[in-house]
């Protein structure tokens, strides 16, 4: 579908919102389009002291990419692993699935307590949000790597190694690199989350909620749509390099 | 190492026995005292029904399956893994679909360690050998199902094994891609003297291709008879000789058949 055609229904809603607001006439429920978007045109501008908009974006979006590489760094390596060895999978189902259910945001008194208040505790958040769904996609992935490639490879004198590197990893890729889109998805709906509980100082969240004490709805609003905006953004990069890198899935019969 | 008047020795299979075991369904013996010799620059077909063992005697004369009982031997070392002497193409899906067909057919050396130049030149003299030069930088997915197999072939030529084992190469392609793949992989086997043990359920692929027609009974899987074919290449198909042989041949299958089928 075009772009262009895909802009219709944002436009409506965009729309519909501002014939809200100036029925409501209150901006403390619902602020006008334009006071909004005059928040989001000016992101560098400071806001009651806690910095800007950009800058408390940038914050969140730092713990984020910290938490997801460490969620990565722990997930592949181990998903590679109980992928290939059926026994130790089957062995630590129940642990991973038991886990699994868990928000995120259960965590938080649990993460304060351990680490209190502060930034290894928002990314341990973070780590606990994504690190599963990045988990069970390199499993599932490393498990539907046809056997005759592994043979393949076996037959051309790979070793372990090898096989791993030039076999496994190439042939799950796209189904790591789909767990890796899933879990930063969730892991910017965890420091969002995170950064909304109490001992917190900076990050979008925090803005969010700090602007909530003072009535400032506009700055509520423009902050949302920041989140979105990141979260889209991360999401159409992730499927851009799917759709460049990982053509073969698709095409391959 | 094994010399006979035939010449050198590479395969070499004594009173193997494959069993498959399972709590269910009970014990499958797949394979029962199976004999065979296989000499140097000879085409071998293994032939037989469905369910005669015979892709996993090639399974296991390759190293990706061990016997339950009895010895396989390559080049006079008991086999127990993937040997460096064999290659083995299988039916399809082989080739490595993130891989370009130049990077597919370089794999083998790649995993050897040869570096990237020699590598190269290695892999162009078997593009151009399978009539693949212009697709080198393809991947596997823009190519036609025969043109597929004819990667698999230069990457299992790439390593310059002694022996290749072929497991159904052309089973998935149409009639006429498969018979002129069958003429390109004579030519090949000439040009190269390679040993080849060519899997196929086809009498007729059988009879056209191979030195020697091994068939297997099913169930279990024995050595029902070797037929030694020693028409004349290129062989004629419409030839009285041809008809007469793949006959004969045809009907000892059937009559293999029937027999398990009257036990099933």
């Amino acid at each position: 579908m075009k772009w262009y055609i895909k802009l219709i229904l944002p436009i409506i809603i965009v729309g519909i919102w501002e014939l809200c607001a100036l029925l409501i006439n209150n901006p403390f429920i619902l602020p006008t389009v334009d006071s909004v978007f005059s928040k989001l045109l000016t992101p560098f501008a400071e806001v009651f002291g806690i910095g800007s908009l950009a800058s408390n974006t940038l914050t969140s979006l730092e713990r984020v990419v910290i938490g997801f590489l460490i969620a990565c760094a722990i997930a592949v390596p181990l998903g590679i692993f109980l992928g290939s060895h059926p026994f130790w999978e089957q062995f630590s189902d129940w642990v991973i699935q038991i886990f699994r259910p868990i928000p995120p945001l259960a965590w938080v008194p649990l993460s304060l307590a351990w680490f209190g208040i502060g930034m290894t505790s928002i990314v341990f958040i973070i780590v606990i949000g994504c690190i599963f769904p990045i988990l069970v996609s390199t499993i599932e992935g490393v498990k539907r790597v046809k056997k005759s490639w592994l043979e393949t490879a076996k037959i051309y004198q790979a070793n372990d190694r090898q096989v791993i590197w030039h076999i496994t990893l190439p042939a799950a890729a796209p189904a790591i690199w789909n767990g890796l889109r899933i879990g930063f998805g969730i892991a910017w709906m965890s420091v969002i989350a995170a950064e909304m509980m109490p001992g917190s100082s900076r990050g979008i969240g925090y803005l969010i909620m700090y602007c909530y004490n003072f009535g400032q709805v506009s700055y509520i609003i423009a902050g949302m749509i920041c989140i979105g905006i990141i979260g889209i953004g991360m999401d159409i990069i992730f499927k851009l390099v799917q759709k460049k890198k990982f053509a073969w899935e698709a095409l391959d019969k | 190492m094994t010399e006979t008047d035939w010449g050198k020795v590479w395969v070499k299979a004594e009173h193997v026995e494959k069993v498959f075991r399972s709590k269910k369904k009970g014990d499958t013996v797949a394979l029962d005292d199976v004999n065979l010799e296989i000499y140097d620059g000879e085409f071998v077909c293994l032939l037989g029904p469905s369910g005669c063992g015979k892709t996993t005697l090639l399974r296991m004369i390759g190293g990706l399956d061990v016997p339950t009982g009895g010895t396989i031997q390559i080049d006079g070392k008991i086999v127990d893994r993937p040997s460096p002497k064999m290659t083995m193409v299988f039916q399809e899906y082989s080739l490595f679909p993130w891989r370009t067909i130049e990077e597919n057919v370089g794999f083998g050396l790649e995993m050897m360690g040869m570096d990237k130049e020699q590598r190269k030149a290695e892999v162009k003299k078997r593009l151009d050998l399978v009539g693949l030069t212009n697709f080198a930088d393809s991947y596997p997915y823009e190519l036609s199902g025969g043109m597929r197999q004819r990667a698999a072939v230069a990457r299992a030529l790439a390593s310059d094994p002694a022996v290749m084992l072929m497991d159904e190469p052309f089973g998935a392609l149409d009639a006429q891609t498969r018979n002129r793949m069958q003429n390109q992989l004579l030519e090949i086997w000439h040009a190269t003297k390679k040993t080849i043990l060519f899997v196929t359920h086809s009498v007729d692929e059988a009879v056209y291709l191979s030195d020697r027609v091994v068939v297997l009974s099913p169930r279990p899987g024995r050595i029902n008879s070797i037929y030694t074919i020693d028409l004349p290449r290129p062989r004629d198909r419409s030839s009285a000789e041809f008809a007469r042989l793949r006959k004969e041949i045809l009907s000892e299958i059937e009559r293999l058949q029937e027999a398990t089928g009257n036990l099933l």
